[in-house]
């Protein structure tokens, strides 16, 4: 038995009946990621080299991290792939930011309603363990090569941690305050408005963190579609076996991931309420 | 004794209450064996306007359940309540809310503040949910803060503070509602003795100012007797003893009782 032909059949339907859904979501992706890559290129380099200083000085109050993270982009010029990276970067950057308008609310969404976990839980599954090539092909179908369709696989493969982790976010607050805030006649939206979102925001926050650090892990897959940026060079350095090129490529994708991931997690740290008696 | 007789109008009554918590009810054990536990049995009871009324048991008898039915934050099985003249148990939801903004507040043994406000923004907790304007909120919760002696911690968080005085945020909560009626379940029952002993004199100095009617809920014998003008002694759901402390002590209804009053004497 395959459900091969079906599954091909399905996908032409798809294409031919929502042909005006897709283009318009298409466009509206394009112009998303085109305004976050106007805006990132007109940022001079220095302007990233002061964002992230003062980023990381505001995250995690160390000097030295904050001068070391802010040295690190320095390294993806002297390689002569600060284009590429920031082409990388708005691609990835757009791709998070769907997935967090996206995902908080599938994981208020799934820790609200049993049945809605019910649903969304294989589903999160699928998109993490199926094979990307597999959903590239009806992605390039429907969106053609290009940008938009590298921004929908990464989304796919990078939108899951943030669900998950505000849905645990949000399960993780102890029944005693939420006891005590209902006792005090919270509404279910007060309650979580006021009660369990701003104590799920850390772990909201690690999963912005790790929703991003999927979409990097993604860019090379991306740019086979299209995708553009360091991809394209690690794609070209393995079609001419050019190993230093590869090194370069992949090191500026790592210093790209180094520093969002330290900016992140610091920002998730931040919000913590204080635990011990610091005072 | 606090005996503050306000021609004895009832304030809290309770009326053949059950509560049966099955096995579908408190999560999702074997599906097979239906086990049903009785946690509350045909408990009647009245508690007249600013009295302090304690209820007392070991724990698993039912006590903890029977002061969350008052709010029905369980939900019970049959039974009336009244608080006020107002049936708590045939409210619809938005009543409940409304309910319990407003006709009582509650203590609770592991305080239930929240963690991410400091001690002024949970004590203005409940007046932000009944639509209190930022700047009276904040008037009047600052008044609770010097009431409960926390002048200087307002903007320290829970868990910088010492279990006392986390319990002591959560009665300024409770009262900056200003409800008539307070539910206070083993408020200090997490507290060493010495601190205990304290606020237990510090809820009567304040009871003697706000002369609210209180629902205390306590295992501690000693506590029950400091602070309750009557007492309901409770085993396996149901009340075993209703009456003053001496009427318990002196006249123990049966050797459960007489057990547990044993060293009161």
């Amino acid at each position: 038995m395959h459900v091969a032909d079906f599954i091909n059949s399905a996908v032409d339907w798809l294409l031919v009946t929502f042909s005006g859904f897709f283009n318009g979501l298409s466009a509206a992706i394009l112009k998303l990621l085109m305004g976050i890559n106007s805006v990132l290129f007109a940022i001079p380099w220095w302007g990233y080299i002061l964002l992230v200083l003062v980023g990381a000085w505001f995250t995690t109050k160390k000097a030295g991290t904050a001068v070391s993270l802010a040295v690190l982009p320095i390294f993806i010029g002297m390689f002569g792939l600060w284009d590429r990276a920031l082409d990388t970067f708005s691609v990835i950057f757009t791709a998070v930011i769907i997935s967090i308008f996206l995902g908080i609310p599938f994981g208020v969404l799934m820790a609200e309603s049993k049945m809605a976990e019910k649903i969304i839980r294989p589903l999160l599954d699928t998109m993490q363990t199926m094979p990307s090539f597999v959903y590239l092909i009806p992605a390039v179908m429907i969106f053609s090569l290009g940008k938009v369709s590298a921004v929908l696989a990464t989304i796919i493969y990078s939108l899951p941690p943030i669900v998950r982790l505000t849905n645990l976010g949000l399960n993780q607050v102890s029944a005693q305050t939420e006891e005590a805030a209902l006792a005090y006649g919270t509404t279910r939206w007060q309650l979580l408005k006021e009660v369990r979102l701003p104590l799920a925001v850390p772990s909201i926050l690690t999963g912005i963190n790790q929703t991003t650090m999927m979409a990097l892990a993604m860019v090379v897959i991306a740019s086979m579609i299209g995708g553009g940026g360091l991809g394209d060079e690690v794609l070209r350095a393995i079609n001419r076996i050019d190993v230093g090129l590869g090194f370069e490529a992949g090191i500026s994708v790592v210093i790209l991931a180094i520093i969002i991931d330290r900016l992140t997690q610091g920002l998730a740290k931040r919000w913590e309420p204080p635990l011990d008696t610091t005072s | 004794m606090t005996t503050s007789d306000n021609n004895g109008r009832i304030a809290i009554e309770v009326e053949e209450l059950w509560k049966v918590f099955s096995n579908g009810d408190s999560g999702e054990q074997g599906e097979g064996s239906e086990e049903e536990i009785v946690a509350v049995q045909d408990v009647s009871l009245q508690v007249k306007d600013g009295e302090v009324f304690v209820v007392m048991g070991l724990s698993g008898s039912g006590k903890s359940t029977l002061i969350r039915c008052l709010l029905r934050l369980i939900e019970p099985t049959s039974g009336r309540i009244w608080i006020n003249n107002e049936e708590v148990t045939g409210l619809n939801r938005e009543e409940l809310t409304q309910f319990r903004r407003e006709r009582a507040a509650m203590v609770f043994q592991h305080y239930g503040l929240l963690p991410h406000r400091n001690v002024l923004d949970n004590i203005s907790f409940g007046l932000k949910l009944q639509g209190v304007g930022r700047e009276e909120r904040t008037r009047r919760s600052l008044e609770m803060v010097e009431r409960v002696g926390l002048s200087g911690f307002e903007s320290y968080f829970p868990a910088q503070l010492s279990g006392g005085m986390q319990q002591r945020v959560g009665i300024a909560r409770a009262l900056a509602n200003d409800p008539p009626i307070l539910l206070m379940d083993e408020p200090f029952s997490g507290l060493d003795p010495l601190i205990r002993r304290e606020m237990q004199d510090e809820l009567l100095a304040l009871q003697e100012q706000v002369n609210k009617t209180i629902f205390f809920v306590t295992h501690d014998l000693d506590e029950a007797m400091r602070l309750g003008d009557r007492m309901a002694v409770m085993k396996d759901g149901g009340v075993v003893q209703m009456g003053t402390y001496e009427e318990v002590v002196e006249n123990p209804a049966n050797e459960y009782v007489a057990k547990f009053v044993e060293n009161g004497r």
